[in-house]
This record gives structure tokens, C-alpha cells and sequence, in this order.
């Protein structure tokens, strides 16, 4: 049981790092990871709903869709259930967190249409997960996408301040560093 | 078979109207009171979110505005009715409003100044004015090919003889023009004050008569006879002070190369 998790944990934030290994997520990664505070901000709020998404969608596929088969209304339901969280999300955060609120700015709401948040619900349906499996999994998703974010922040910190050529600076001189990130995450294959 | 048909819509249909009733819950539950002037300003407000005064979009000023932040007459697009729209919104008493517009300080047509080479490059001024600072003899003038009136996003500008002619009626003060400009020509000027000179050439006289016609000599008539003592010539180049300005056009009499003007909206 513990070795499962650490299992999917590891697995999950190393290896099959979903913005490093599966690209799933891309479009804030780039975009919100100029400065660590928003990256943190942004990776907190994806943290909290991947979570809750993969423990609402599991719900949702095991009890309701299931045992009337159909298993073919996935996708929409999951849609459904996940841009009605950040919607949530979103109205908690303007209410008890306004700088947060803020900073994120365009990015909360494109939580909504995230693929990385579908992706963490239909991956753990097929992969067979239970519901505390799939809960962990969406958990170690969200905290792999926070450490993608976090080091590419770091390193987008010192490409601000090092001298570019022309050409490439702002977002080609990031995709560069965004793609050499994630070579070194590929060093993660062997561990498992 | 029926039963393929309503139970999934059923499922799918009852899921989203529970989700719907929860989230419109939460967000009566959890409601944030937004001043609703700030939806009064935006609504004043042109909404061509031009960013010409200097936030991202209408919203943001609207919002700035009612924050304190941002002056009442911030938005030069719609000019003294938005401001005064805005000032009875926000219960001020409204403060001047001056309309500000743009002038291309230049009259070096292709007649007054003659060109010093050829120019078969990209139709841009910023292109040209890396070959030895554009076409025209004079290195301080309009040099012509229309960049100001790509940018201009009212339609205010023209290109004619060689030279940018702002057509006030248009300008609506967003100053797109004169980030655009790469000889800083284009001057934000009160519409009021009809006289400017027309003339950015800060070489000496007998240089920039040769240059162009129509320069400023630096010969210092106008500030003789100017009666409120608003001109001063520095770098052989006479600057009018709008704040003393009295617009009685003694300055344009005495002028012997005509480089002060009457700008009359060019309309």
C-alpha cells in the first residue's frame, strides 16, 4: 500500500512530469512562470483542483456513469465537473484571497479548459486507480506540475538578468530553456 | 432503446444543473461587493481600449479611476464630454480640460527641402532613417513614408508632398504617433494654441537655410517681438511656452523663413 504510493508519487512528479514528460499544461507554463510568486500562486491553485477534480471526477465515473454505461460521456462529464470547480475556486479566491486573485489574472479561468486537469481525471480512470489512489495521483500531478513551475521560474529569473541575443529573447529564448528543463527531467526514465 | 437516449441525458442534465445551482449558491454566498461606479465610469467611457492613457484597457482605467488613482481627465479619446461624464459620476468638480493634440513639427514638403539621395528601401521612415537618417537634406525632419499614419489609429494622418499632415478634427491625443516617430518630431500641443514652429533643425542659420527653406534660422525675431515673452531660441531652434502663448500671431508675422506657423487643423 505505502509502496504503491510511493509508487505513483514518484512516478507522477518525476518521471511522467505532466508539463516536462507529457507536455499536458503548457499554456501557463509559460505564461505565469515569469516571477516565482505567481508560479507559486498558480501552482497552489492547480494543486487544489487537480486534487479535488480527480476525487469528484472518480466519484462521478464509478457511481454515476458506470453503472448506466457510459463510460462514452466521460470527457463531457469531466469537463463538465472541472470548469464548475474552478469556477469555485475562483470565487473563494476573489472572496478570501484578492492579490492572489489578481495575480493569476486570465490564468485562474483557463484552469477550466487546463488539459492537464482533464488529463489527471482520465488517466487515473485508466489506469484503474481506486478513489485514494486516484486522489494521491491528482495530488502528486498537481505537485509535479508546482515543481515544473517553480524550477522553470528560477531559471526564467536568470535568463532575465543574462545577456540574449536579440533574435531569441522573451519567448524563444524560454521555449529553448523550457525544452532543455525537460530534457533533464527525461534522466527520471530509469528510476522506475 | 428509449432508455439509451433519456438516462444519459438525464444524468448529464441533472449533473449540470446541480453543479449550476451550487456554483450560482456560492457565488451569492460568497459575494464581493464591487463598487458599482466602476461599471458607471466603464460604461462613460469610449471602450476602443486604445491604452492611450496608459493602462491596459478601459477597464483597468475605469477601475483606476474610481481607486483614485487615475485623473478623471485621463482619457484623451473622448476628450471634455467623458471627462465631464466621469466627474459627475465620481461627484468631483471637474478640472480644466484642455484638448491635446498632435503636431508634426516639420514643413519640409519635397518643394521646401530637397532630397539628398535616393530611397528604394521598405516603405517605413524607421528603415529609411537608418541610411544616413532618411531621404531629405535636413537630418532633423519628417522624412515621409507614412509610419505616423500606420500607427495613427483614427485615420488622422496623411502623407502629402513628403511630409505628415495631422488632421485635427481626428486626433484624438492618444500619442501613438509620437512613439512611432523616429526623428520625435510629433509634439503633444493644446488645440487652442494655433502658432508652433514647424521646425526641429538645430544647426545654425546659414547651415539650415541650406537644408531647408522653410528652417528655423535661430535669428531670434520672434522672440523680439513676442508681447509675453513665451519664445525662447535654443540651439538656433525657437520653442514657443504654451503657458504664456496669448495666440495674437505676431510671432508667424515676423518670422522671415515662415518656420513659425498658424496650424488650422488642416482641414
Amino acid at each position: 500500500m505505502i509502496k504503491d504510493v510511493i509508487f505513483i508519487m514518484l512516478s507522477v512528479i518525476l518521471v511522467d512530469n505532466y508539463v516536462l514528460s507529457k507536455f499536458l499544461g503548457i499554456c501557463p507554463f509559460p505564461g505565469v512562470s515569469k516571477s516565482l510568486n505567481t508560479a507559486i500562486g498558480m501552482s497552489g491553485a492547480v494543486i487544489f483542483v487537480m486534487t479535488l477534480a480527480s476525487a469528484i471526477t472518480y466519484l462521478v465515473y464509478e457511481f454515476l456513469l458506470l453503472p448506466y454505461d457510459l463510460e462514452y460521456l466521460r470527457t463531457i462529464s469531466f469537463i463538465l465537473v472541472i470548469a464548475s470547480l474552478v469556477q469555485f475556486v475562483e470565487i473563494i479566491l476573489k472572496k478570501f484571497i484578492p492579490p492572489l486573485y489578481k495575480a493569476l489574472g486570465i490564468y485562474l479561468p483557463l484552469i477550466t479548459t487546463n488539459c492537464a486537469v482533464l488529463g489527471v481525471a482520465i488517466l487515473s480512470v485508466d489506469n484503474g486507480y481506486n478513489f485514494l489512489y486516484s486522489v494521491i495521483y491528482g495530488f502528486g500531478a498537481g505537485i509535479g506540475f508546482a515543481l515544473a513551475m517553480i524550477i522553470f521560474s528560477g531559471v526564467r529569473q536568470r535568463i532575465a538578468i543574462s545577456d540574449i541575443p536579440r533574435s531569441l529573447e522573451g519567448l524563444p529564448i524560454s521555449l529553448v530553456a523550457a525544452s532543455l528543463v525537460s530534457l533533464a527531467f527525461f534522466g527520471f526514465k530509469g528510476l522506475i | 432503446m428509449i432508455e439509451s437516449i433519456y438516462i444519459p441525458v438525464i444524468i448529464i442534465g441533472s449533473l449540470g444543473l446541480l453543479l449550476g445551482i451550487g456554483l450560482s449558491v456560492a457565488s451569492k454566498f460568497f459575494e464581493v461587493k464591487v463598487d458599482e461606479r466602476i461599471a458607471e465610469v466603464r460604461d462613460a467611457l469610449p471602450g476602443v481600449n486604445c491604452g492611450a492613457c496608459g493602462y491596459s484597457g478601459c477597464d483597468t482605467f475605469a477601475e483606476s479611476i474610481v481607486e483614485g488613482e487615475a485623473q478623471i481627465n485621463g482619457c484623451p479619446v473622448g476628450g471634455e464630454e467623458t471627462s465631464k461624464a466621469i466627474a459627475g459620476i465620481m461627484g468631483i468638480e471637474e478640472c480644466n480640460i484642455e484638448a491635446i493634440v498632435a503636431r508634426v513639427k516639420c514643413n519640409g514638403t519635397i518643394s521646401n527641402c530637397e532630397h539628398k539621395q535616393d530611397y528604394y528601401g521598405i516603405e517605413s521612415c524607421s528603415a529609411a532613417q537608418m541610411i544616413y537618417g532618411g531621404v531629405s537634406k535636413c537630418n532633423y525632419g519628417c522624412i515621409g513614408l507614412g509610419d505616423c499614419a500606420r500607427a495613427c489609429p483614427f485615420d488622422a494622418i496623411q502623407i502629402i508632398d513628403g511630409l505628415a499632415i495631422i488632421f485635427e478634427l481626428n486626433c484624438k491625443g492618444c500619442r501613438k504617433c509620437v512613439a512611432t516617430c523616429p526623428k520625435m518630431i510629433i509634439e503633444m500641443v493644446p488645440q487652442k494654441k494655433k502658432f508652433t514652429v514647424a521646425c526641429q533643425n538645430k544647426e545654425k542659420g546659414a547651415v539650415s537655410r541650406k537644408q531647408c527653406k522653410v528652417s528655423c534660422i535661430g535669428c531670434g525675431k520672434c522672440v523680439k517681438v513676442c508681447p509675453v515673452e513665451a519664445i525662447s531660441v535654443e540651439n538656433f531652434l525657437a520653442k514657443i511656452d504654451y503657458s504664456k502663448c496669448i495666440n495674437c500671431g505676431k510671432c508667424e508675422d515676423a518670422c522671415p523663413t515662415n518656420a513659425i506657423r498658424e496650424y488650422l487643423g488642416e482641414i
